[in-house]
């Protein structure tokens, strides 16, 4: 078992291709491997309930951990309290300290 | 590998992505946390630490250059830098093909100039490796 890191940098209403992310998460998810997606810059947008058309809620309950950066949510004015159940805000001090964890695979998108 | 080292290879240009003011983000971090970190600069993102970048004033919000304190990326790469302090927490090396073909070569003090032979072995020495691409 291995942990992948996906950082999610792009806005999926502007980016059709956040799709790849939720489906290789989904992928590697269901083979056992542990998996978080970091939410960082645009990529924030998703994060919020109202956003229409995202899938990280049902991502979320299938145990990938989400993560959003809480520097890209004050950029962009979104609290908290928007946040889609089961999304945590983080920050950049625990993005690098997955990024040495011991057999870590990280992927920027 | 007991020590942790992190790898990162940035490729866009200064004021043109959100991902350099991210990359400069997660490599003071990692500093601050006391991780080694490489910086392997491709591409456009030779130019962050050339030296002849200038701040300026804003006409449009009348401001003057010391009222507006524009940050230059230069002025992050070598605050970068100093932060890494004299273990060289932080080596920084610019690609010499990219930097030629830019005339990029008037770097801060500290950035070092290589090939992608350089990258491969930061890799190979690392913790980990992030690439950030272009989008």
């Amino acid at each position: 078992m291995a942990n992948y890191l996906f950082i999610e940098s792009r806005d999926p209403f502007e980016s059709r291709d956040t799709r790849f992310v939720e489906e290789t998460a989904t992928a590697l998810k269901q083979r056992g491997n542990d998996v978080t997606i970091f939410l960082l810059q645009n990529g924030v947008f998703a994060s919020r309930q109202n956003a229409r058309n995202s899938n990280l809620a049902g991502l979320a309950q299938t145990g990938i951990r989400i993560l959003a950066d809480d520097f890209s949510l004050l950029e962009r004015g979104i609290t908290t309290a928007e946040l889609v159940s089961g999304i945590q805000p983080s920050d950049i001090e625990t993005l690098v300290d997955l990024l040495v964890q011991r057999d870590t695979k990280a992927i920027w998108h | 590998m007991t020590e942790k080292k992190l790898t990162l290879a940035l490729m866009d240009p200064p004021y043109e992505s959100a991902n350099s003011t991210t990359a400069f983000r997660i490599i003071s971090a990692a500093l601050q946390k006391g991780i080694r970190v490489n910086v392997f600069a491709y591409e456009g993102a030779v130019c962050l630490p050339l030296k002849d970048q200038t701040p300026h004033a804003n006409p449009v919000k009348n401001t003057t250059i010391e009222e507006e304190e524009h940050p230059t990326t230069k002025a992050f790469v070598s605050t970068l830098l100093e932060i890494g302090g004299e273990d060289r927490l932080l080596t920084w090396v610019n690609c010499g093909l990219c930097v030629d073909e830019r005339g990029a070569t008037n770097a801060v003090d500290g950035v070092k100039r290589g090939s992608p032979a350089d990258f491969l072995k930061m890799t190979q020495e690392s913790t980990n490796t992030l690439v950030i691409p272009t989008k």
